[in-house]
């Protein structure tokens, strides 16, 4: 019978339900649920550890037993972990207990100018009582890392204002009014040397460019020596006004001292001048911390980096990636549409561009540092050279383009991205239907025309999702950019107030590098790990953000431009 | 024999216009076309033909017989296809178009072609219907206004479309869409309009309306169209070239081949017996 036959075949057992498609939906459906986990724990992991940093955390007196020696230790606690027992044994380590594991706690004790290191790691079966008592001080200084201790004195230009024999509070605010001070000298002081002095190093510089580039031609006779000398002069009068003013003001905050007693009792006079905040988070309650959170974390993002990278921010690395991301599209744009234009629209589809296109696919699987490595012998060495000579003969043998730096940092990532603009444009223009060329040309319009008048522009949603990608590659990339033009550090913000404003000739900081940086080549990983996520993080969001705005250009011209029913 | 064929009169919306009166003018000729596709593929045989002006000359016969192809050739629309080439002489007013000296994109100008499926651009009503000027360099809004206001109303669509000038054209239906480019078409003032199945994609009524036009239109300019629908070339044109395996079998006023064929061929293929 039929209905028996119809009961038969769709019966239990593996193979029906194989055959039903079930597993197939159950795999796919794994598939993408795994991806999203592993995305959203990636970013869990990143805002976890990296964001977690900034949050001013209790500073823990603990008396501990270690090395053989009783300390007083003061700090706050960074990590803990759980050790096995027997890999503590083998170490060395004489445990009282007879557990499996024990707890070891990674504790944070600053003052790496007077302790020999600013890390510690001590079992916590080492530690006695552990006491957060209220007075306890943190202070974030430009040098020697975080100091933690107690405030015993405020002193200006060796007159005492107020140590611990009067009121607490009193004692507290005469610090915190000290920092205020030195805060705003130092902010002029800020604007001096980089903005005023930057702007007098720079004309000085150019000036010395201009006499070379005479001389070169021939031109220095006694007149436009004069000329120069005579602005030269100018230039020096107001640079010994403004070291005059600088000095001054460094003068003034440097008699400002705090004197502190350290966890081990000793006492010590450190200067005001090279405090960035001080805070005493025990007695701060939850507002107060948040308060100083989000003050911490907007320093992150718009602050430059101290002691190596390792505190302060992140914006000139940030600055620098946008910078070279938004250069690199410039460059890739044009260059990619017109090669995929004569490929698709004008060169005649044979063997030729058929190998055209196998090697244009090819490149994108080219591995970055050979980019890196390209970039950096024809880019810098032979254009850059090139350039140097025709251009900027004043300035050599000091190199002008013939050294690394934004410019061909820009030009390679291009180059890198190219590829992806030209396959992307490629099938944009390759799905514009026939129907609306031959519409066009039978009105009268050239094939120049057509192209520039309806094919380009229903072409460039297609143009953007190229343009997309290779932000996506490009603003990751780390490896070509050491070979031509990231530097760890870099004094000045390739984009300033002096003529020309947009430096293409300078060095410039990037997030990706600044991980490595601070990851791996930093003189303090301890400090600097939870620097590393933040920043990664940053980068992450960086990206989508540089991504979301594309997408949401192009899903505009989408609009515009819906493909056609027909 | 008569039985079968299509009743002409019964399908003409009135008597013929009184094109008997004067003789026509030949608009274009054809002479000796042939027509290759790479190099042994041949679509066109010698075709000889001449194509009276501010008629309807319609173009029938079965798919693949190469009426597309001839249409194609008279603006040039081949040259696009890689490895085709053209032997023969198609002349518009006595000049041949295949010349070396004639300026395509003119040419094209003054031939004006609407295809099968309505291919309007993604832009606006206005600026499709004005898009051939501004190809021109004609940019003035006054000069433009006034045209696209003409070429709508000439296309029988400005009452349809006044109100919505700025809006897409891509959210028109098939058969506005189908008038628009018929607009887009005439407002370059073009001396022929070719028009290739243009209402093989529509419904019945926007096909009516379509027929309407042509019949409006023809007064001003000079028509040809390929169709397969063969009431609908009766309907319409006032000539009719019935086309074979890349062959002319017969060229003869409407009435003439519709009511007595010549050629058995033709007879066979408008009373359904093959095609």
């Amino acid at each position: 019978m039929a209905i028996a036959d119809i009961h038969e075949r769709g019966g239990r057992g593996l193979l029906p339900w194989i055959k039903s498609g079930e597993p197939m939906i159950w795999l796919n459906a794994a598939a993408v649920s795994l991806s999203v986990v592993a995305v959203l724990g990636l970013l869990f992991l990143l805002a976890v550890r990296g964001f977690s940093h900034f949050w001013p955390r209790d500073v823990m007196l603990v008396n501990a037993t270690y090395q053989g020696q009783e300390r007083v230790l003061l700090g706050e606690v960074v990590e803990q972990v759980q050790v096995s027992g027997e890999q503590l044994r083998e170490a060395g380590f004489e445990l009282a207990g007879a557990g499996p594991f024990y707890g070891r706690s990674l504790i944070k004790q600053g003052n790496r100018d007077f302790f020999p290191s600013d890390f510690v790691w001590v079992l916590d079966e080492q530690l006695g009582e552990r006491r957060y008592p209220a007075h306890v001080m943190v202070v974030e200084r430009l040098e020697w890392g975080n100091f933690y201790g107690t405030l015993i004195s405020v002193s200006r230009d060796g007159e005492l204002l107020a140590d611990a024999s009067g009121e607490p509070a009193a004692l507290w605010r005469a610090f915190q009014d000290l920092i205020d001070e030195t805060l705003a000298v130092r902010e002029q002081i800020g604007d001096i040397e980089r903005g005023e002095i930057g702007a007098n190093n720079y004309q000085m510089e150019r000036l010395r460019l201009r006499e070379r580039s005479l001389e070169l031609e021939g031109a220095l006779d006694t007149a436009a020596q004069a000329e120069l000398a005579a602005e030269r002069a100018a230039l020096d009068v107001r640079y010994a006004a403004l070291q005059e003013a600088l000095y001054a003001l460094y003068d003034s905050v440097d008699g400002f001292t705090y004197g502190a007693r350290l966890a081990d009792g000793r006492e010590v006079e450190l200067p005001v001048s090279k405090v960035v905040r001080a805070f005493r988070p025990n007695a701060m309650d939850t507002a107060d911390k948040a308060w100083m959170y989000l003050k911490k974390l907007w320093e992150f993002l718009s602050a430059e980096p101290r002691e190596a990278n390792t505190e302060g921010g992140v914006f000139p690395a940030m600055f620098g990636t946008v910078l070279m991301v938004i250069l690199m599209s410039i460059m890739v744009t044009p260059f990619g549409v017109v090669a995929a234009v004569y490929l698709r629209e004008y060169a005649r589809q044979g063997f030729v561009t058929r190998t055209i296109r196998v090697a244009v696919n090819n490149l994108a699987g080219v591995p970055s540092i050979v980019y890196g490595v390209f970039g950096l012998g024809f880019f810098v060495y032979f254009v850059g050279g090139e350039i140097d000579q025709l251009l900027f003969r004043e300035a050599l043998p000091s190199p002008t383009f013939g050294t690394p730096g934004l410019m061909w940092a820009s030009l390679t990532l291009a180059l890198l991205t190219l590829p992806v603009v030209i396959v992307a444009t490629e099938e944009g223009l390759a799905r514009i239907p026939k129907s609306i060329r031959e519409g066009s040309l039978a009105l009268g319009a050239t094939r120049a025309e057509t192209l520039w008048r309806v094919v380009l522009p229903m072409a460039s949603p297609a143009m953007m999702t190229g343009l997309i990608l290779a932000v996506a590659r490009a603003a990751g990339e780390v490896a070509p950019l050491m070979l031509v033009g990231v530097v760890k550090l870099a004094p000045t913000l390739p984009l300033d107030g002096n003529y020309p404003y947009l430096h293409l000739d300078q060095k410039f900081m990037h997030l990706g590098f600044h991980i490595y940086d601070v990851g791996f080549q930093s003189p303090n990983v301890e400090a600097a790990r939870p620097l590393v996520y933040a920043t990664a993080l940053l980068l992450v969001i960086l990206i989508a953000l540089l991504n979301f705005t594309a997408v949401h250009l192009r899903n505009r011209l989408r609009e515009r431009y819906k493909s056609l029913e027909n | 024999m008569q039985n079968h064929a299509i009743d002409i009169q019964a399908l003409r919306r009135g008597p013929l216009q009184d094109e008997d009166a004067a003789p026509p003018v030949t608009s274009l000729a054809v002479n000796q076309l042939s027509l290759f596709y790479n190099q042994d593929a041949q679509a066109l045989y010698d075709i000889n033909l001449e194509i009276p002006k501010q008629r309807v000359t319609a173009f029938i016969g079965p798919s693949g017989c190469g009426k597309s192809s001839l249409l194609r050739c008279i603006n040039r629309m081949n040259d696009l296809v890689d490895g085709c080439r053209v032997r023969g002489q198609i002349l518009l007013d006595g000049e041949d178009i295949y010349d070396r000296r004639v300026d395509v994109a003119n040419l094209r100008r003054r031939i004006g072609m609407v295809f099968q499926k309505p291919n309007p651009f993604p832009k606006s009503v206005y600026e499709n219907v004005a898009y051939g000027l501004r190809i021109q360099g004609i940019n003035k809004k006054r000069i433009l206004d006034e045209v696209v206001e003409k070429s709508l109303r000439a296309a029988a669509l400005w009452e349809e479309v006044k109100d919505r000038l700025h809006e897409s054209a891509l959210g028109m239906s098939g058969g506005q869409q189908q008038r628009l480019v018929i607009a887009r078409t005439i407002a370059v003032e073009p001396e022929v309009l070719l028009l290739d199945e243009p209402a093989s994609a529509l419904d019945p009524i926007s096909t009516l309306k379509i027929e309407e036009l042509i019949y409006e239109l023809k007064s001003r300019y000079t028509i040809v169209i390929v169709t397969h629908n063969m009431q609908q070339a009766a309907r319409v044109s006032d000539m009719t070239a019935f086309m074979y395996m890349g062959k002319l079998v017969e060229f003869d006023s409407t009435d003439a081949i519709f009511t007595n064929p010549a050629q058995k061929q033709t007879e066979d293929y408008i009373t359904g017996r093959y095609g």
